[in-house]
């Protein structure tokens, strides 16, 4: 599985790395990027299900490899 | 406030300052959602009143037709506006919330860094012992005010401490800050008053940090240039203003209101006690049920949404937390569900103009919560009726008496 974060859509609520830290990291200015280049291992998938659930701005999604 | 007639009909004469909408206003939004969904009013200057979660969504990309020059809900015309000396001396825009495209930015970029993730957690240490303090001051008492005692403190002092000016000083900064938002939100005379107050505060301020600088806040927002150019001194003084508005009512209300929710739900009461990794998710639905702030934006082009079309001078108020109530973007939407697993709530607004001070009100809402939650785990209104509510630009509970 992996996610992919749209920057232009992502407006810096840090929802995604507060709920899955090991997945996402957020810059000085609230930037989203993907951790690992979005690969995400199966015992993170739960979190970053829930990181995509809960983006306001639903500026991430899952990509097929 | 209490002048104004009655509400007929919500759809075409809505009164956002009706005491029983500031009361309770969901089952308004309920109504109207079903039935317009965007309703209109003459009252207060006239404003558009969105409802659904899809439109706002909408609404908040639509820069620049619709401006952010203006985002409050009852605003005067520039025109009828009277030439102020103080605000001529010290500006009267608050950027980067009152900023467009292409100044909004570079000014927003000047903050984010000092509210992000990282640098509000600096802060953590500093509120969570404000809060004991607090407590200490009433727990022998067995009651207080959540309101007056506890909620409106957290956030006033804390943003004092970020912005460097004197935290015993945060009574005052409350009291304009109400005059500003509360009660000058229909009294213009008295809002233009505490305008000034805060203007000639943070003018005063901004150039004795000019002459020295010091290791704070506005000195390093002083220090700061766009496109080369060192940042106009009216603008820091703006910020500065910015940062103590936005940064107290908002927050007190969002704690105050979900202090009042557990001491009226003693099965969530006892659930969060007990279930202490629920604190995030319990704290998001908090924000999602009872989110405090509305923003208003100003129509500057033709604009459609849904029937309604939108004409250059028009005033839409953000409706965030009725979004946040609509069925078709969440699941039983007006029930309080504290672990909550989809929760794209809107609370601190989307878009360009996110809140950037969302860390730093979710820090100060953790810890004002679990603090509470430590000394304090049962509790209930003593008085249901002496309860009351601000509402219009920012809504929360103003007195929450609290016995345990």
């Amino acid at each position: 599985m992996r996610v992919k974060v749209n920057a232009d859509k992502c407006e810096g609520h840090n929802r995604c790395c507060a709920l899955a830290p090991e997945v996402f990291d957020v810059d000085d200015y609230g930037t989203a990027t993907a951790l690992n280049d979005g690969v995400v291992p199966p015992e993170l998938e739960e979190k970053a299900k829930l990181a995509v659930q809960n983006c306001p701005e639903y500026a991430i999604e899952f990509v097929k490899d | 406030m209490g002048s104004n007639p009655p509400v007929d009909d919500w759809a075409t004469d809505y009164d956002i300052f009706d005491a029983s909408y500031v009361k309770d206003p969901v089952p308004v939004w309920n109504e109207l959602r079903d039935k317009c969904p965007i309703a209109h009013t003459e009252r207060w200057g006239g404003s558009w009143l969105p409802t659904k979660y899809e439109d706002l969504q909408a609404f908040v990309r639509m820069v620049p037709a619709l401006s952010s020059k203006n985002v409050l809900v009852v605003s005067q015309k520039r025109e009828e506006m009277e030439f102020d000396p103080v605000l001529a001396e010290y500006g009267n825009s608050a950027p980067p919330i009152t900023s467009d495209p292409p100044e909004h930015v570079p000014m927003r970029r000047m903050l984010l860094p000092l509210f992000s993730p990282k640098a509000t957690e600096a802060h953590r240490s500093f509120t969570e012992n404000l809060c004991h303090q607090l407590i200490d001051g009433f727990i022998d008492k067995g009651a207080c005010d959540g309101a007056l005692d506890y909620a409106v403190h957290i956030p006033a002092k804390t943003i004092a401490h970020v912005i460097g000016v004197d935290e015993d000083r945060s009574d005052e900064f409350v009291g304009w800050i109400r005059g500003l938002l509360e009660e000058g939100n229909t009294d213009l005379e008295k809002r233009n008053k505490y305008n000034r107050i805060l203007r000639r505060f943070f003018g005063e301020l901004v150039d004795a940090r000019k002459l020295a600088p010091r290791d704070d806040l506005i000195s390093h927002l002083l220090a700061q240039e766009i496109n080369g150019q060192p940042v106009a001194r009216k603008a820091v003084v703006g910020m500065c203003n910015l940062l103590l508005v936005a940064g107290i009512d908002t927050t007190w209300s969002s704690i105050g209101s979900a202090l009042w929710h557990f001491a009226q739900h003693p099965e969530h009461r006892r659930r969060l006690a007990n279930e202490p990794e629920l604190f995030p998710s319990a704290i998001e639905e908090m924000l999602r049920v009872y989110a405090p702030v509305t923003m208003a934006r100003l129509v500057t082009e033709e604009v459609q949404v849904g029937d309604v079309t939108f004409q250059p001078g028009d005033k839409v108020l953000m409706n965030f937390p009725a979004a946040n109530h609509d069925p078709d973007a969440f699941e039983d939407a007006d029930k309080v569900i504290l672990d909550r697993e989809k929760n794209r709530h809107i609370a601190f607004g989307i878009g360009p103009h996110r809140c950037a001070g969302s860390n730093l009100a979710r820090m100060e809402m953790d810890v004002a919560l679990r603090v509470w939650f430590e000394r304090i785990p049962e509790f209930e209104l003593s008085d249901p009726d002496a309860v009351t509510w601000a509402g219009g630009q920012v809504r929360g509970p103003r007195h929450l008496p609290f016995r345990f």
